[in-house]
């Protein structure tokens, strides 16, 4: 195993334009593991150390209170809406983008990458300006008896907000590189434009989407921020998981808090895992899909 | 994809008919009353089902209380406030005409069921002899307490030691500033919120002495074990007059105004206010409090906000903790 490791570098490095020592290689290494370990595997662990410092049992009777079951299922709710909604609404935007020259290409792309730049916080209070009571829609809305913020509607629209170019932004770089051919030669083979769509576009972004939608995903279970300032906390009814975990926290019910955010780590490290794994295959067909693409 | 969809669409309808029930009250409320409100929603369940039959819920939420305010005023859908200080149910009344004016006079006692005061919480053993206020301008003590531009608590300490000070010194102005200022440059941290200050002085281990909540340093004491802290009454402290609030704007919309005005109420009641009492809150009417918990509360002098020192909150908020307030004088020093 060893022999293996340090051989395949060895061969590398004839290559390689870097040439620093082993010594040095070693110790870069050794750097990053050790800091990757602190930082983050070792509260990791914390993080399900202290959750089950109770017992197993404990545990699960903290998951089945039920105002952590209801931060759960809107945590779900929230990202069941908001990941489909970004979903049509990153390829929609990269497909315009990436297939069609127009007049304020660059703008819409900086537009998309508005929600990264700018704070949660801001992301949240937007929409309680708009559609709070004292908000441009407040009186209208109430008129008609409508609740968005401080209700599910509001935690949607926030959510929507901060994860709006996780699936947009993976798949503007994909389509740019792959070009227009594989489109016009469907096109000009009689094919119409949703079959195009449905039957070279797509596929030929899949493992691109896939890994947007996974990030958009994870993010939309994990906003704090935004989702903080339109939840108005009302327990068991606008409190997402994470919300919840800093309520559990400040109510000294420390391993209630903990077993919600080990579930919460849980869902983050599948998709983690899920993540690797597409990555590996992604690599492959992006390599591959220049070759594809002369085949076909 | 289309399993996705369905999914959303099914965990849509479970969310909402989770929601469908009979009647729900929502309390917002600020944070220390966490504990209390829910052992009275509890109470208070019960109590209505056995007079009228009927099945209700009772949502919290929690929050710092001027955030809560300014939640209720952007449109959270409160039925009552129950909140840290009357100037915050002012700021609803003022900012969304949602509360009457005259809220104050609908309930006893100001509307205030139960009161609390600031006193000392310090390690095991009181190990730098902290007895009144001025042992908090010693040099080289940390004195913790939070911010009072954004905490309740903060300005409750802030004036308990302006009054400490106004008292020591005969009335005279300028040594009482000397005495807050040189508190001040004692506190190594400003926390946002009480808290905040309950933890970076009992899980950070910072301070030796947090001048806090006495509700929330019992509680602490419960719930961390009593052989870590010790609580030390002052002389003088401020008499703090949490006020609670029925919000006619949204129970008049939500046709719950009977159930809610019935839950304030409760709170005057005798288990109302023996349950204010287990939850470390001075209850309005004492005798109603178990004879264990009453001796939780010693005697102390305790001055309120209406004291002619401070001349009510309209006067005292921003002469002390306004824009260029004393509190922004001796802070900037």
């Amino acid at each position: 195993m060893s022999d293996l490791a340090a051989a395949v570098p060895a061969r590398m490095s004839r290559q390689s334009p870097t040439t620093e020592s082993r010594f040095t290689r070693g110790v870069l290494i050794g750097v990053a593991i050790f800091f990757l370990g602190l930082f983050l595997l070792f509260p990791l662990l914390v993080v399900f150390v202290e959750a089950l410092r109770g017992g197993i049992g404990a545990y699960f009777a903290a998951l089945k209170e039920p105002d952590t079951v209801s931060a759960i299922r809107l945590t779900l709710l929230v990202a069941a809406i908001a990941v489909p909604a970004n979903l049509l609404f990153g390829l929609a935007a990269s497909w315009a983008i990436a297939k069609y020259e127009f007049r304020g290409k660059a703008l819409l792309i900086t537009l998309i990458d508005l929600p990264f730049s700018v704070s949660p916080v801001i992301s949240g209070l937007i929409y309680v300006i708009l559609f709070g009571a004292q908000g441009y829609f407040g009186a209208w809305l109430q008129s008609y008896g409508i609740q968005i913020v401080f209700a599910v509607p509001g935690i949607v629209l926030a959510t929507i907000f901060v994860t709006f170019p996780f699936v947009a932004r993976e798949l503007i770089p994909l389509m740019q590189e792959q070009g227009t051919q594989d489109e016009e030669a469907a096109i000009s083979l009689g094919a119409g434009g949703f079959q195009t769509f449905w039957r070279v576009t797509l596929p030929n972004v899949k493992w691109g989407l896939m890994y947007g939608v996974l990030l958009c995903n994870a993010r939309a279970m994990g906003e704090f921020g935004a989702v903080s300032v339109v939840s108005g906390h009302i327990r068991g009814q606008t409190n997402t998981m994470p919300l919840h975990i800093e309520i559990l926290y400040n109510d000294y019910q420390w391993a209630a808090a903990f077993a919600v955010a080990s579930l919460l780590a849980l869902l983050a490290l599948v998709t983690l895992i899920i993540k690797t794994i597409l990555e590996w295959r992604f690599g492959e067909e992006l390599a591959s899909a220049g070759r594809q693409g002369d085949i076909r | 994809m289309k399993k996705l969809i369905t999914g959303a669409f099914l965990a849509a309808t479970l969310a909402v008919s989770a929601q469908a029930q009979d009647t729900t009250l929502l309390n917002v409320s600020y944070d220390p009353t966490r504990e209390l409100y829910r052992a009275f929603n509890a109470a208070f369940v019960a109590h209505w089902k056995e007079k009228t039959g009927k099945t209700i819920a009772v949502r919290q939420s929690h929050g710092g209380s001027g955030a809560q305010a300014r939640a209720v005023i952007d449109g959270l859908d409160a039925d009552v406030v129950t909140l840290a200080m009357q100037s915050d149910v002012d700021a609803i009344v003022k900012n969304s005409g949602k509360i009457a004016a005259d809220w104050r006079q609908r309930l006893p006692n100001n509307s205030a069921p139960y009161t609390s005061t600031m006193i000392f919480l310090v390690r095991a053993g009181n190990p730098k002899g902290v007895k009144d206020w001025d042992d908090l301008v010693k040099p080289g003590i940390q004195v913790i307490t939070p911010n009072p531009k954004t905490s309740g608590a903060a300005r409750w300490n802030y004036l308990a030691a302006w009054a400490y000070a106004h008292q020591k010194f005969g009335g005279d102005e300028a040594k009482t500033r000397e005495f807050v200022s040189a508190l001040y440059k004692n506190v190594p941290v400003l926390d946002t919120a009480a808290r905040g200050s309950t933890t970076t002085f009992v899980q950070r281990g910072i301070g030796d002495v947090y001048a806090a909540w006495e509700n929330e340093a019992l509680l602490a004491l419960k719930e961390l074990g009593p052989g870590k802290f010790e609580i030390i009454v002052p002389s003088l402290s401020t008499l703090a007059e949490p006020t609670v609030a029925l919000v006619d704007g949204n129970v008049d919309k939500k046709g719950t105004r009977e159930v809610a005005q019935a839950y304030l109420e409760f709170l005057y009641s005798p288990t109302g206010q023996k349950l204010a009492a287990k939850n470390f809150y001075r209850p309005y009417q004492i005798q109603h409090a178990d004879p264990e918990d009453a001796k939780l509360f010693p005697k102390l002098k305790l001055i309120t906000i209406d004291d002619p020192l401070f001349g009510g909150w309209a006067k005292a908020q921003p002469h002390h903790f306004g824009d260029g307030g004393t509190f922004d004088q001796i802070y900037k020093r």
